[in-house]
């Protein structure tokens, strides 16, 4: 799976961050936001990731482009380990891996213009003349379906799903190879999510883009994705490819996952199992495997030994004592 | 249905008086029943004016510039848009109550959740205190929230954000309410807390008898809950009927649109979504006639001139959509 075939290649990325002081001072407490997490995303692939508030996706997002310095493990984008590289050298790598966030309004300068905001990536790594830039904006506008006369609004002149495309267009400018799209259209209305769906799909053929792709909506994710890691308070718990995964989960968390989403037709409703509680606190996540409190089949081993993520030659790999990959 | 509809709201129009502009019309002509255990579900995206509807049910329009225009809300028969002030507040919590989407905004975060749901009680059964508090952790045991005893004395900060919407249940169910407006109440948690909830509500229901109108924006929750559908584009109904009749046949071309727009478990992998082109009309910039024809592919001259009245095209099944019906014939 890993080597030279996939572009973005990550091996044991760890994220833990100190909070405040133990009640009786007893030194910091640590908060496990992402413990050993590794997948590799091949060319013009796109990997879901997918998981419940709190399971640290995003963390793993924002640690793999080293907008927060990981505590530990190996990022290899397009061959060159990125994860020691200085920060100068770090920003001339940026180039290769972009990124969209899930509110395009709070990640946009309120104050440049759609047309600015777009062209700076190109004016901060010096690609082509004035002239050429403006024509690289205004084909990139072209692109992701925005007029060419909307380059000298503002970003609140635009709807939602007018800013996701902007954000978009900025992300492309410099010719990534990697996108990693935190929730990228969580914030947006069921049309028009399926506009920003569509120009993704279509981008990444034109491009062969990879992504990223952290969602928590199973159904987007299902629709997107070529393969899928599920995470549990800061693990991976199942990866597969993608109908396998949807069609055979082994995982239980996976299972309860997909068992929640509610049914597309009034006539498929059933009684379900339904997980019990809450995601427990990633400051003192529970000893074994990390899901024993609200797993329906857990025994006593899975209290005290923590299960590895196990694969078999399909792709498909659980982190379970009780359920294997199916071949 | 032969009873008595529980509550009706009739032709409301909910409108916007900003200066000296004419008001500008949120909502038009919105008409509907509940009956005694059965669930409604509007649905519709931002802006279509399905909470302005909810919360003109209970006259919590904000003010001062919000208003009912026009059309009456009938609660066993009382029209609820003429009574007083006091009226109407004893009526809130108890003949109707309200759950929002962030329960973390609509709880008091200076008060235990004990406490907010006992005032709740004493406000409108004036019981004593020790009663009012018995009865608050009794609804923590109906909403089933794990160590009641210890929960009642908790602060909301401390709840996670699926045990804030059940305590929110718990207050709004406290009295027994014949009416649950529900306004996307499973929106802000994650998929397995929103089963949890979604089937607590339907429980509790079942056990109360209560009529509840559930605003959503997501079809997977109108499959899981709905009686009977009620969806909405800018401000109009555009089409009504029994959950079956709208996922069988949906007939309005906006309601076939969200229907085909929205990914959903083992549809079409890897295929391209359906897309409804353009964006929802602003409140100030509607089109004149059918609201919709922008962004209809089957828009025809009539439809951007005229806009189309409801009309039956089976059993409980309306549309608004000259596409059907006597306007079909026309």
């Amino acid at each position: 799976m890993t080597g030279k075939t996939s572009v973005l290649d990550v091996q044991g990325l760890v994220k833990h961050y100190s909070v405040g002081r133990g009640l009786f001072g007893s030194g910091r407490r640590r908060l496990h936001a992402v413990d050993g997490v590794s997948f590799a995303i091949a060319p013009g692939e796109t990997l879901g990731l997918v998981g419940e508030s709190g399971c640290g996706k995003s963390t793993v997002g924002k640690a793999v482009l080293r907008l927060v310095e990981p505590t530990a493990g190996r990022i290899v984008l397009e061959g060159e380990d990125i994860t020691a590289l200085s920060r100068s050298a770090l920003i001339a790598k940026r180039r290769k891996m972009q990124v969209i966030f899930q509110d395009p309004y709070s990640s946009l300068n309120p104050r440049m213009t759609a047309g600015e905001i777009v062209q700076e990536p190109l004016i901060n790594f010096r690609i082509g003349t004035r002239a050429e830039q403006q024509e690289r904006v205004a084909a990139l506008f072209a692109r992701v379906g925005l007029r060419p006369d909307q380059r000298n609004n503002y970003p609140h002149e635009f709807s939602g799903g007018q800013r996701q495309r902007l954000g978009i267009a900025r992300a492309l400018a410099l010719g990534p190879s990697v996108v990693i799209a935190d929730e990228p259209v969580s914030a947006l209305d069921v049309s028009v999510q399926a506009q920003v769906i569509n120009l993704l799909m279509d981008l990444q053929e034109e491009y062969g883009l990879s992504y990223l792709f952290i969602a928590h909506d199973l159904g987007v994710v299902e629709h997107i994705s070529h393969r899928v890691a599920v995470m549990y308070l800061g693990k991976i718990v199942e990866t597969a490819p993608r109908d396998m995964l949807f069609a055979e989960p082994r995982h239980p968390y996976t299972e309860a996952l997909l068992a929640a989403v509610p049914v597309s037709h009034p006539r498929m409703r059933r009684r379900r199992v339904v997980l019990k509680g809450d995601v427990p606190s990633p400051i003192n996540p529970p000893s074994g495997c990390r899901f024993h409190t609200r797993c329906p089949i857990a025994v006593a081993r899975c209290r005290e030994e923590e299960p590895a993520l196990l694969g078999d030659s399909s792709g498909h790999s659980v982190a379970c004592h009780l359920r294997t990959p199916a071949n | 249905m032969a009873q008595e509809p529980v509550l009706a709201v009739e032709s409301l129009r909910v409108e916007f008086a900003t200066g000296d502009a004419p008001p500008v019309v949120a909502v038009s002509d919105m008409s509907f029943e509940v009956h005694r255990g059965e669930t409604l579900c509007i649905v519709g995206e931002s802006g279509c004016g399905k909470s302005l509807t909810a919360l003109s049910i209970l006259r919590l329009l904000p003010r001062p510039y919000g208003r009912i225009g026009a059309g009456r809300v009938l609660l066993d028969g009382r029209d609820l848009t003429t009574v007083s002030e006091a009226e109407i507040r004893a009526v809130r919590g108890r003949a109707i109550s309200m759950i929002f989407q962030e329960p973390m905004t609509s709880l008091n975060p200076v008060l235990t959740v004990g406490r907010q749901i006992a005032e709740t009680v004493m406000v409108h059964e004036g019981l004593s205190w020790q009663d009012c508090m018995d009865r608050a952790l009794e609804m923590l045991r109906q909403v089933r929230i794990p160590e009641p005893e210890r929960r009642l004395h908790e602060y909301p900060h401390q709840l996670s954000g699926g045990m804030r919407q059940r305590v929110m249940i718990a207050m709004a169910l406290a009295c027994r309410p014949r009416v649950l407006l529900a306004d996307e109440p499973t929106t802000a948690l994650d998929v397995t807390i929103q089963a949890q909830i979604l089937d607590l509500i339907r429980d509790l229901l079942q056990e109360t008898g209560a009529a509840v109108v559930l605003i959503t924006h997501d079809l997977g929750v109108v499959a899981e809950m709905a009686q009977r559908v009620l969806v909405m584009y800018a401000g109009n109904k555009v089409e009504e009927g029994s959950v079956e009749e709208i996922f069988d046949a949906p007939s309005h071309p906006y309601t076939r649109g969200l229907m085909a727009a929205m990914p959903h478990l083992g549809g079409g992998r890897g295929k391209r979504l359906n897309e409804i082109p353009g964006v929802v009309p602003a409140l100030d910039a509607r089109p004149p006639g059918c609201a919709f024809a922008p962004r209809c592919m089957q828009a025809v001259a009539r439809c951007h001139a005229e806009a189309p009245p409801l009309v039956q095209i089976g059993g409980t099944h309306t549309v608004a959509c000259w596409a059907h019906g006597q306007g079909a014939q026309a």
